[in-house]
């Protein structure tokens, strides 16, 4: 750990978070009894499967979501009353990335107008000064001078996500949410936007949460990673450790979904072949959520919910068939 | 080696909307035989689709398109067949599976009925057989208790079951040639293993052709016998998947392969970028078309459009697009 992760505690840490939507057909829990502790510095990615609960969380930590219960901390502020007491100094620490930069942007404002209006709203600089910054932030995320004048739809996919990470930046937050800014882009254009998140985190010392479904990526690029399955954390730790050698029947299975881009690594391969899709989350089965599609379950899977508890990789995971020295394999 | 079932030479395709013309396809070509899986690989953009699919008449909507080449499926000239004559083709003689599945299948109507009306029609079932093929292919794609399945409308299957729902309706009139056009992009981790498990069962068991259009290489990996590297509208490159995924030549294809991090290799290059973007289609210049981007570029790639040369004898060729590596590496051409 360094330095600046150890100084003044975690940069995000959720309590208990519950999201829940009522729908026609019933209800929802989204996010359902979710710890999460965030350290600062860090690059943390929050992975798992369509209805699993890591967008909704995303959004419920920044408060983009109202929450059913549970408390999120940022920067050591309750989050609610920091929000509510000085919202323009909250949204000066803590920004967001969405999946979709088109939808998040304004049609008919140029990139130049889009970087400059968080500014203008927040009293920053002259006008000159403020023409100064949006160099800056054009230079931070590797685009040329010549885009300022361009509207986001004559961007590229990869432009424009630059674009809205260089917006996110203006203000130098100190935390950015990321909602899977990668997965509208091309591979090699995602590589680039990968890279770039990796260079800012380690140039500004930011703070960045990014959901994602690439795992490879998440492996690559990650300090820590959280796996949800159907609205509760699976398994947590450091990445490496964690992807090396998952404890959770679910992410050894997640894991092993994952395909090696090399043919001959992956002819030689077992893999893991999960049956059924996962359970609706309006639904979710008792005991271990896992327990419908686990491979190694056992009787008390279906009766009891296992809690988070510490593995051998020294992070945790949510499994009756796993502690600090041992843990199922499937 | 088997005479290819499907086969594609020298295709140009111009698309015309009201205010650009793009060259989606500048020359490229592909083939396919029976028990084999050809991937093609591109990246938004690069006319994977519109290659594969464009012979058969399966092309965007509202725009006008000017197609040349040659196209032949068993030997026939399909670019020379009647519209009823291709329309058998297309229903019959080729199954499409696509990333959406409620592109293929009535929201409307129950999933079982859709796959018997194709199994009457092309397969010429009775309606009675019809049925039971139906339900026969629900199973064979995987679906729990078929027979209930049969009447579900497609808003009542997940995702994952739609897209089985959707092989077995590509399947259903015992198609020759089954086009998978990113079949595997918007499903899950868990549920893409499976899915691409499934296609590879039905390649055994049926001995059918298979191609598989997609940017994933991991799926490549996991189906392909062959890869074609598609950029902007031509082929860089081409030859078997262990050639191609773990010797590449050409440069495109070398950036491509480090950009996709693989955390079961020792040798793990992370996450290298290719830097710039694809061309703009709608004003090629003569030369190589990856010359912006790429880092082995001379003076003579902004002029000379380069042709495949075959890198490696074999059962199946490896052919590259690149004068510049080869050279520069001593590699020996075969033509």
């Amino acid at each position: 750990m360094t330095d600046r992760e150890s100084r003044g505690g975690p940069a995000i840490q959720a309590t208990g978070l519950k999201v829940h939507f009522q729908t026609a057909a019933g209800l929802v829990r989204a996010v359902d009894g979710v710890d999460l502790t965030v350290a600062r510095g860090a690059f943390h990615g929050i992975v798992g499967e369509s209805g699993c609960g890591k967008t909704t969380l995303a959004r419920a930590l920044i408060g983009l979501q109202s929450a059913t219960a549970g408390q999120v901390n940022i920067l050591g502020r309750d989050r609610a009353e920091w929000a509510r007491a000085d919202r323009k100094g909250f949204a000066r620490a803590v920004q967001f990335i969405f999946q979709d930069p088109l939808g998040s942007m304004s049609r008919r404002q140029t990139v130049g107008q889009t970087l400059e209006e968080p500014l203008q709203i927040h009293g920053q600089g002259d006008r000159a000064a403020r023409r100064g910054r949006v160099a800056e932030l054009l230079d931070l995320v590797a685009l040329p001078a010549t885009v300022l004048d361009r509207l986001p739809r004559s961007l590229s996919g990869g432009q424009r996500q630059r674009v809205s990470i260089a917006r996110a930046l203006a203000l130098s937050p100190q935390v950015l949410i990321c909602d899977e800014p990668l997965s509208a882009l091309d591979v090699s254009v995602r590589a680039q936007i990968v890279n770039l998140f990796a260079r800012l985190q380690a140039q500004l010392g930011l703070t960045i949460v990014i959901v994602a479904h690439d795992l490879a990526i998440v492996r690559e690029v990650c300090s820590a990673v959280t796996v949800m399955y159907l609205g509760r954390v699976a398994e947590e730790g450091a990445a490496k450790p964690l992807f090396d050698d998952p404890a959770h029947p679910y992410s050894q299975a997640l894991l092993s979904a994952v395909p090696s881009p090399d043919p001959r690594i992956e002819a030689a391969r077992p893999r893991i072949l999960l049956e059924g899709d996962p359970p609706s989350p309006r639904n979710p089965p008792p005991g271990c959520r896992f327990s419908t599609r686990c491979p190694v379950v056992e009787p008390r899977c279906r009766e009891t919910e296992p809690a988070l508890r510490t593995v051998q990789h020294g992070g945790a995971a949510a499994c009756h068939l796993a502690d600090a020295r041992d843990h199922a394999m499937i | 080696m088997t005479a290819p079932i499907y086969e594609v030479e020298g295709l140009v395709i111009d698309l015309y909307t009201p205010t650009v013309s793009v060259r989606a396809v500048d020359g490229a070509g592909f083939h396919v035989a029976p028990g084999e899986t050809l991937a093609i690989v591109g990246e938004s953009g690069s006319g994977k689709t519109v290659m594969t699919l464009g012979p058969l008449g399966l092309l965007p909507e509202g725009v006008a398109v000017d197609l040349r080449g040659t196209a032949r499926a068993d030997g026939k000239d399909i670019l020379a067949m009647s519209p009823s004559d291709l329309s058998r083709l297309r229903g019959g003689f080729f199954g499409v599976i696509f990333q959406d599945p409620m592109s293929a299948l009535n929201p409307m109507l129950k999933i079982g009925p859709q796959l018997a009306e194709q199994a009457r029609r092309y397969a010429g079932l009775s309606a009675e057989a019809a049925r039971k093929e139906a339900v026969s292919l629900l199973a064979r794609s995987g679906i729990p208790d078929p027979e209930d399945r049969y009447g579900r409308y497609p808003h009542e299957l997940s995702g994952g079951m739609l897209q089985r729902a959707m092989i077995a309706l590509a399947l259903a009139a015992r198609p020759r040639v089954l086009i998978a056009d990113e079949p595997t992009t918007a499903l899950d981790a868990t549920v893409q293993a499976q899915i691409l498990a499934l296609i590879r069962q039905i390649q055994k068991e049926d001995g059918i052709a298979v191609i598989l259009i997609t940017h994933d290489i991991g799926a490549v990996s996991v189906l392909a016998d062959r890869v074609a590297v598609l950029y902007a509208g031509q082929v860089a490159e081409e030859g078997s998947a262990v050639d191609v995924l773990t010797a590449p030549v050409h440069p495109y294809t070398r950036g491509l392969l480090a950009s996709v991090p693989d955390f079961r290799s020792d040798n793990a290059s992370g996450t290298k970028e290719i830097p710039g973007i694809p061309p703009n289609q709608a004003r090629l210049e003569p030369g190589c078309r990856f010359v912006d981007r790429c880092d082995r570029a001379i003076p003579a790639c902004r002029s000379r459009r380069p042709r495949l040369q075959a890198v490696a004898k074999g059962t199946v060729p490896h052919r590259v697009a690149c004068p510049v590596v080869i050279a520069a590496e001593g590699i020996v051409t075969h033509d």
